[in-house]
This record gives C-alpha cells, structure tokens and sequence, in this order.
C-alpha cells in the first residue's frame, strides 16, 4: 500500500506545533499501525530527520500506553482495539490518514503524539485502592464467597487500561468512564464496601481539580474504549456519589 | 569454597524460613523513618516492594520508564498464579508446589528459595483478594483454579486472561495509597542508568528523566532492581519494547555477578511471525493448552498442500493428523512443560510438516473442546444432544467465556477466526530464567543491593513452571525482602541521609553523561534497530532453542563484531536535553550487546542440555527416552555466576554447587 500520513509534530510541551505531511509507500496489511510508523521513523533517521514521537510499550492491548488519534477516532476505525493492534488492513490504497495526539486540557503534549496522562495517576491516589495492609495477614481467600455474577461484573470493570482514549474522544473531554470503572470495581466487591463513601467523593473531586469536563451522557466514550468499559459504570458512579453525598 | 556464599539458613526446609524470620535483626517503626529505599522497576516485584517497604516506614523512591507504574510488562501476563492453596482437594500442598518447581526447573535452582516461596504462595491470594484482585470464580462464588503445564493439579488462579494485569493493578493501588500519603516518592518516565557504590555499598542511583533528558542523582541506604527481564536481546520476543537489561547490566559492571544468563524461555504458544517489519511477538496464553489439542499433519503432502493454500486445515481428516505431544507423552500429553513442548515444535516444523506460509507453525485446535463442552451444557440444559449446529453454538460459548479475549487478540493479529478454524501458533522467547545472583536474602553481590522479580536467577531453575513468574514477582516483594531487607537496614539506623554530592556520584554520572554525549555526536550512518535486529538473528540461529558448539563459538564472534560495528556506526538523531527514544533505545541496545556474547559464552561452557537450554551434544541415545535432553549432573549441579572484567569475554565464572537435600535429582519424564 502507499499512503499519505498527515502527522501532529510538536517539539515539546511550549512549542505549537503543526501538521506535516509524509508520503509512505511498501505497507503491508499484516503489519500493525505503530509498525507502519515503525518504517516511517527508520526512513526519517536514514534520513537524518527527526523520528515521530509516540507512546507504546507492550504492543498487545493490554499495558495502555499507546494512544493516537487516527482519522478522528481514539484508536483509529477499529473497535475494541488499542492502536497496537490496530492492523493496516483496516487502511485502503492511497488513503490519506491523519495522525493526532489524544488531546485534552488534563493531558499536556509531551512532545509529537506523547501526552501527559499523569493526572489519571493523581485520581487514582486520591482513592483508587482498598486500605488493606500488605502484611499476609488477611484472611482465607475464600473466607467470603462471591456470587460469580458480581464477580463477573467487577472484573469487567477493572479490565480498563488507563488509555485515555474516552477522555480523548469526549466533547467536554470528561474522565468518567476511567474513573467510573475504578469506583464500580470496588463497589461491586464486598471488601471495597468499607471506603466506598470517602473513595468516590476523593476520587471525583480529584478528577474535577484535574480539569476534566463534565459527562453530558454523550456515550462516545463507551464506543470507542478499547476494552469495552460499559456506561452503566458512569450510572453506578452516579448512585454511588449521591449516596456518599446525602450521608456527608 | 567458592566466594559465593548463598546464606540458607540452617535447619529442615520446612523450619528454614520460620527459624530465620525469628532470628533476623528489625527496625524499629521510629528509625524506619529515617532509611531511604530505592526500587527501580515497578512490576509485580517492585511495586509490591514498595508498597510494602512504604507500608512499614521506610521513604521509598521508586522508577520506572513508563509514563505510570501501572503499565510494567506484568500487566501483561495473561494465565494465571500459581498457590498451593489446595482448593480443589487434589493432593496439592506446599511440599508438591516445591517439588514441581524444581522438577520443572530441571533441578537447576536453589532448594532453599523455592521451598519459601511455595510456602508464602498462599498468602499471595489472601492478600490479593482482599486488595480486590477479581479472580474467577465459579457458580458458588469460591475462587475458580485451571492446570498448567507441567504439573497434575489445578492450582493456578486467574482473572480470564489478563491475570497479570489484575494482579499489577492490585500492586499499584497498593502503592497509590502509599503515594497518597506521601510515603512513596513516583519517578514515572525515569530511567536508571547506573548503580552508585559508597564504599562498597549500593547507596543511590543515576536516573535520566525521559522528558526533560535531565541526568539525576538519587541516594538511599539500599537499592532494589525490580526491573524484569531480557528476553529482548533477541529483538523478536514477547517482552514489551522498552524492556531491558540495562539496569541489570549496570549493576553487573558494578560488581553484580550475572547468573545463568543463557537460560530462556522459549514458549510454545505464541502467534507466528508474519512478516521483516515484525517488531515484537504476543504470546497465547498457555492456559489454551488445557483445552486445545496440538497437531500437524502426519503426510508432508498434506503439510504442504495445507501451505500452499490448496488445502484447509479442517479438510484433514482425524487419522491423518498428528497429534505428537499426544503421541510422545501420553502422560502428560498437551500439558507437557514449554521447553519440551516448543522443542517438539521445532523438530516437527524442521521436519517439514510446518503449517503457514513459512513453515514454522503448528495447530492449537479447539474443535474438540468446543464439542466437549457443548454436549456437557446441552445435557445440563435438557436441550438436545444430537442438535450438531446447537453443540458447536453451546460449545463455543464455553470457549468464549473462557478464552474469548485470546481469540479476539488473535483474529486482530491473524485475520482468521480461531472458533472456526485451528491457531497456529510458534514457539517465542517469553522469559529469562538467568539474571542477578542473589543469596538467600535475595541481595547481589553487591551490598545493599538487591534484585527480586525476573530481574533475579533464583527460582526457575532451567525452567520455569507457567504461572510461576507473578508467584514469585508478589512473593519477593510482599513477602520475602521486607523482611531480609530490613535485617540488613539495622545497620543504617544512625548513619543518616546520603548526601549525593561524593567523588563517587560524580564519576557515575560522569561515566552516564559521557556514553549519551557519544551517541548523540557519534553521527553514524545506521539505526539503533538495525543493529537490535541483526544481533537478534544471531540470538535466535545461534542461541536459541537448540544450540551447539560449532553455532555458539560462531555467535559469540558475530556478536562481538556487531558491537563494534555499532559503536562505530550507529546513529542517534534529535539532543540530549528532551524527549528522545532513540537515544534511550541506544543505550538499552548497547547492553544487550554484551549481554549477548555472555549469554553465548554461558551456553558454550554449559555442555548439558538442561530445561529451556538444549545442547544438540547432549541426547539420549537409546531407551524410552531416545532423542531427549540428556542432563549432566555429574559435572554441572552448579549455577553459574559470572563476574565481570572488562570485555564479555574476559568475564570470570563462579559456581555454586547446587544441593539437593529433599528432592532426589532424576531424569524429568513426562511420558
Ligand atoms: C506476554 C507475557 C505473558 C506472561 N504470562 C504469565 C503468566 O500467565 N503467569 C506468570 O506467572 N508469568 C507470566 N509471564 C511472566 C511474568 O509476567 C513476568 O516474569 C513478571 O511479570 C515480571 O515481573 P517483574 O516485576 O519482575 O518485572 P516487570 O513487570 O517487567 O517490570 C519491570 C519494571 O522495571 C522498570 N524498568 C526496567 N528497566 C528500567 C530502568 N533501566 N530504569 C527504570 N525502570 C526500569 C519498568 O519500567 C517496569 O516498571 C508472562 C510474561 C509475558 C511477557
Ligand atoms: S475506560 Fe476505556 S477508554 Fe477510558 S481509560 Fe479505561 S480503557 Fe481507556
Ligand atoms: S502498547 Fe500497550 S496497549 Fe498499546
């Protein structure tokens, strides 16, 4: 496949960067996305340019450091995928892709299309745990049975990444879902119970601090997170806040 | 003697642990105030580390290159943990833990450390548990277990497929809370590029913020290497991009002997390269091996018609396939463990029976679980057993519930619909067995600095047992160094802060500031990956799953060249002061340029074939075991510890005679 890349490029957090525009040509439809800038990035240093600057690590879906905003869409065309598995065959001959950081007031450009997501890291020590002390003094695992439902159901929650990418799509670029999915998963669980109070009401007031907007229930989150983190999540924020709030 | 001196504790295995816990010098929790610790590496190990060692009131530092703690490689395993918890009532106990881990390990590793850690193994779930780790679990709401490879109980937790994240998820909300309280101190996108020794002690680090390209010093009373492993000196591996040796290779130059470095894993489950632009492999999680069934043709036609696309793989009929795993250990059958089940692979494909486009993939099929299964719901539901479209339907759900976001990784990857038509899948380098010498108390060499995680030797053996790697990584740190550590941090409680400005902070980061400065004025004319990519051929033709003497002395000659070609030639563009990956990459691939030639060298000198390190010299000739590895005890019951001089090939060994007390060392059979 040839292809037109149209690339976000920032030198670093002050500067303002721009588009620019690189002509690709030899892609295969077997080859990820970050592969193909992969061969991108070895021609720009032959050539004695500058590489892109992207985020990525494990390469499978699953560590959330790869971000991207690709013809629009966090993750690109794909659904349920990360941009690391997000496959060329997914791209036509000649088309020409836009290549964007995920952008939001809360998520600085570090340079080219590497963000700052570190405020999710804040929202996540402002409450994101359960109190319990590393010791090995807990009791039996199966001290408290489960029903396998709920279980079920707060697995599905903590399966979220921290990509960033509902943020990213959002209008009001709000953090509900990623923090919403951490609040559902101790909610759903009988030892996050104890703190639920204090740990959604820290947690929400961490993530309005950080700049986060609002959640307007647009649900263009829900679409396009990569590991499918359900809005039901946001409506169980929800109860669980008004909860916390009324017994303040 | 040697100089190496392991530290067990005296005593019955059993007591070992307990005694010298009862024995150890502590800190009181006022002076634990006044100790700094720093982890490199926030994974299983060191997050749990620190988590834990910030828990008990020392000031903890820790480092990692990512933009969070919560994206380390752990968060990738997919299979599962194991612990003798012995839910299922199947016989398991800690002793069996204990006795599997070093079979499996191809009686290559310390009895003393594997004993403590199948001993704490149970903890791990208790405590994770109620961290809100959400395991399976089945319909009355008990914790769910699966087999692994190599052993006949089921003892292995999960979370579906993501395990590893679950788990590394449970460590990081652990150390939230401790950031939260300020007992933490986060280094996101940091690298650790040397080791600092204040008479002869760990007393700090030098660390590269990735962003700004600043170079920092960082001191504390002991240091912690929590910094995984090295598969990638291979290039092609199932690591992520970023993981390294570098902070190991650092701390082996600075008087950390390197132990083993030529064991690795090669595992068998993985997703076949595709094509030269491959920049890393994804593993199937191993647990698929509980349900499917691995086969090649039994006809090289076949093979070859299937290859040339003139046949499908679901035309074959059942008498034509050959199941080998099946065939060749009928006791273990599919279940057998990775070394052996990646080397099966290999000999098939070298035969000629391969499967894809370039001939080095085999079958994982599930047609015959999803046929299991779905006779098992449909008799459960009522509904009719001989409905064939329902069977497949109720089957694949159960597949689904059970592996659904394995199969979905693998269409993303593959293109083809692993419900309908069988995976292929090759062997892959997944894990490093070998790593940092560490005694008893899981400290280097080097005093007051410690290595846990896969950045250590001591557990594995030759080999290690699936869904041991985050048993240990959470035993290390949650349980085991929190306690030898602070019998060494006794000693600190009056020596106070270490100040940062000594002649020894000074040449470190000198000597750190120096290799950047080269490689940013070096101009070469080729890539750091060109050279990644060509050192990971050889790696992988030399010194991969099988090796020999002619291959390894050719290896470590290649190697050597490509280093100094490397320095010569290689070319980092943009500056120092900012956001550079090249730059990072290059100093990650310059260590594994002389971790290579180690790894090659260790091979050489290992003329057994043991675990995941086969040498073509050493079969068995004849008898039931014909054609399998052939172990030297006599002459190589050792662990090999080698002592750095300069150049790879200058480095010194040094051995420690490994004893077996309580387990009788035999040949592993799995037949
Ligand atoms: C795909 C895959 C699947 C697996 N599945 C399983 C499984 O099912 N069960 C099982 O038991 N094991 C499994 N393993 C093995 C297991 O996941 C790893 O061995 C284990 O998680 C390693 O943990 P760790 O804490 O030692 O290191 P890691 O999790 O690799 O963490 C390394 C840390 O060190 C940091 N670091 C590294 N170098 C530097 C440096 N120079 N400076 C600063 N920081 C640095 C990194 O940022 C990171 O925080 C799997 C491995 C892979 C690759
Ligand atoms: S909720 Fe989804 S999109 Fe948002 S951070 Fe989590 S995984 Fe990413
Ligand atoms: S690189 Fe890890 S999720 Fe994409």
């Amino acid at each position: 496949m040839n292809l037109t890349l149209k690339i976000w490029r920032q030198k670093n957090a002050k500067d303002k960067g721009k588009m620019v525009e690189y002509p690709i040509s030899g892609i295969d439809g077997d080859m990820s996305f970050l592969e193909m800038l992969d061969v991108l990035n070895e021609e720009l240093i032959e050539k004695g340019d500058e590489p892109v600057a992207f985020d990525h690590d494990c390469r499978e879906g699953i560590c959330g450091m790869c971000s991207l905003y690709i013809n629009g869409e966090a993750h690109g065309p794909d659904r349920l995928v990360t941009t690391c598995q997000l496959h060329m065959r997914k791209f036509k001959d000649g088309e020409t892709i836009y290549i964007e950081p995920f952008r939001a007031n809360a998520f600085p450009v570090v340079k080219d299309l590497v963000v700052d997501r570190s405020s999710f890291d804040r929202i996540q020590h402002a409450g994101g745990y359960i109190s319990v002390n590393t010791s090995g003094n807990t009791q039996d695992a199966n001290s408290i049975p489960i029903e396998k439902e709920k279980a079920d159901a707060a697995f599905n929650a903590a399966a979220c990444i921290g990509c960033g990418a509902c943020v990213a799509t959002c209008k009001n670029s709000s953090a509900m879902l990623f923090v919403s999915a951490k609040v559902s998963q101790y909610a759903l669980l009988p030892q996050g119970e104890v703190e639920a109070k204090d740990r959604v009401l820290n947690m929400v007031h961490q993530m309005d601090l950080e700049g986060f907007g609002n959640c307007t229930n647009t649900g263009a989150c829900e679409v396009e997170c990569p590991k499918g983190i359900s809005l039901e999540n946001i409506a169980r924020m929800n109860r669980e806040y008004i909860k916390a709030s009324m017994s303040k | 003697m040697s100089i190496l001196d392991s530290k067990i504790p005296n005593g019955p295995i059993a007591d070992k642990w307990t005694n010298y816990k009862n024995k150890i010098n502590l800190v009181n929790p006022a002076n634990k105030r006044l100790i700094d610790v720093i982890v490199v590496g926030t994974g299983l190990a060191g997050g749990s580390a620190a988590a834990t060692l910030a828990e008990l009131g020392y000031n903890v530092k820790a480092f990692c290159f990512q933009d969070s703690p919560r994206r380390a490689h752990s968060i990738a395993a997919q299979g599962g943990i194991n612990a003798a918890k012995n839910y299922q009532g199947d016989g398991d106990s800690t002793h069996r833990l204990f006795y599997d881990t070093v079979k499996g390990g191809d009686y290559r590793s310390r009895e003393a450390n594997v004993y403590r850690l199948a001993e704490v193994s149970a903890n791990i779930i208790d405590q994770c548990v109620a961290q809100g780790v959400p395991f399976a679990r089945d319909y009355g709401g008990l914790l769910d277990n699966r087999s692994f490879g190599g052993v006949l109980v089921s003892r292995t937790f999960y979370a579906k497929g993501q395990t590893g994240q679950q788990l590394l998820l449970g460590a990081y909300s652990a150390m939230n809370r401790q950031i939260g309280r300020g007992k933490i101190k986060m280094y996101n996108r940091h690298e650790m590029l040397d080791v600092v020794k204040v008479g002869g002690k760990a007393r700090g680090i030098i660390a590269r913020n990735l962003v700004t390209g600043e170079i920092e010093r960082h001191s504390a009373h002991a240091v912690v290497l929590a910094t995984g492993g090295y598969g990638n000196v291979f290039f092609l591996s199932t690591n992520a991009m970023g993981s390294n040796v570098t902070a190991a290779w650092k701390a082996h130059k600075r008087g950390a002997f390197f132990a083993n470095p030529c064991y690795t894993q090669i595992h068998p489950t993985c997703i076949p390269v595709s094509g030269d632009h491959q920049s890393k492999l994804t593993l199937m999680s191993e647990s698929l091996r509980n349900d499917g069934r691995i086969w090649v043709p039994k006809k090289q036609e076949d093979a070859e018609a299937i290859r040339t696309g003139k046949m499908k793989p679901t035309q074959l009929a059942e008498e034509d396939r050959d199941y080998y795993l099946e065939r060749r250990y009928p006791a273990f059958g599919n279940l057998v463990p990775r070394d052996v089940a990646s080397r099966a692979a290999k000999e098939r494909c070298d035969a000629g029976f391969g499967v894809n486009k370039t001939g080095e993939a085999v079958y994982l099929d599930f047609a015959s679980a999803i046929q299991r299964y779905g006779k098992e719901q449909a008799h459960v539901k009522g509904l009719d057993e001989n409905d064939k479209n329902l069977i497949i339907e109720l089957g694949r759900d159960v597949v689904k519930t059970k592996y659904g976001n394995l199969f979905q990784m693998y269409e993303k990857i593959v293109d083809e619909n692993p419900y309908e038509t069988p995976m292929m899948i090759y062997p892959a380098v997944h894990y490093t067995m070998g790593g940092i010498w560490v005694d008893y108390n899981l400290m280097t060499t080097v005093e007051g600095l410690y290595a846990i995680g896969e950045a250590n030797f001591s557990d594995h053996g030759a080999n290690r047992l699936g869904a041991s790697a985050l048993m240990q990584g959470l035993a290390d740190g949650y349980f085991v160094l929190p306690y030898t550590i602070g019998d060494y941090l006794s000693q600190d409680i009056r020596t106070g802060a270490i100040p940062t400005d000594s002649p020894e902070f000074e040449e470190a980061e000198k000597t750190v500031r120096d290799q950047i400065e080269f490689f940013i004025n070096n101009n070469g004319t080729k890539t750091v990956d060109h050279f990644h990519k060509r050192l990971g051929k050889v790696m992988w033709n030399k010194v991969g799953m099988s090796r020999n003497e002619k291959g390894l002395s050719e290896a470590i000659k290649e190697i050597k060249e490509i280093r100094e070609e490397f320095w010569k030639d290689v070319r980092v563009p943009g500056t120092a002061d900012g956001f550079n990956s090249e730059l990072a990459k290059a100093g990650r691939v310059a260590d594994f340029l002389e971790l290579g030639e180690l790894f090659a060298k260790d091979a050489l000198e290992r003329s057994e074939s043991c675990g995941g390190h086969f040498r073509e010299e050493s079969v068995e000739l004849d008898g039931e075991q014909k054609g399998e590895a052939k172990r030297d005890d006599e002459n190589f019951t050792y662990v090999a510890a080698w002592e750095y001089k300069g150049e790879p090939s200058d480095a010194v060994v040094h051995k420690e005679k490994l004893v077996y007390e309580n387990i009788e060392l035999k040949q592993r059979s799995y037949k």
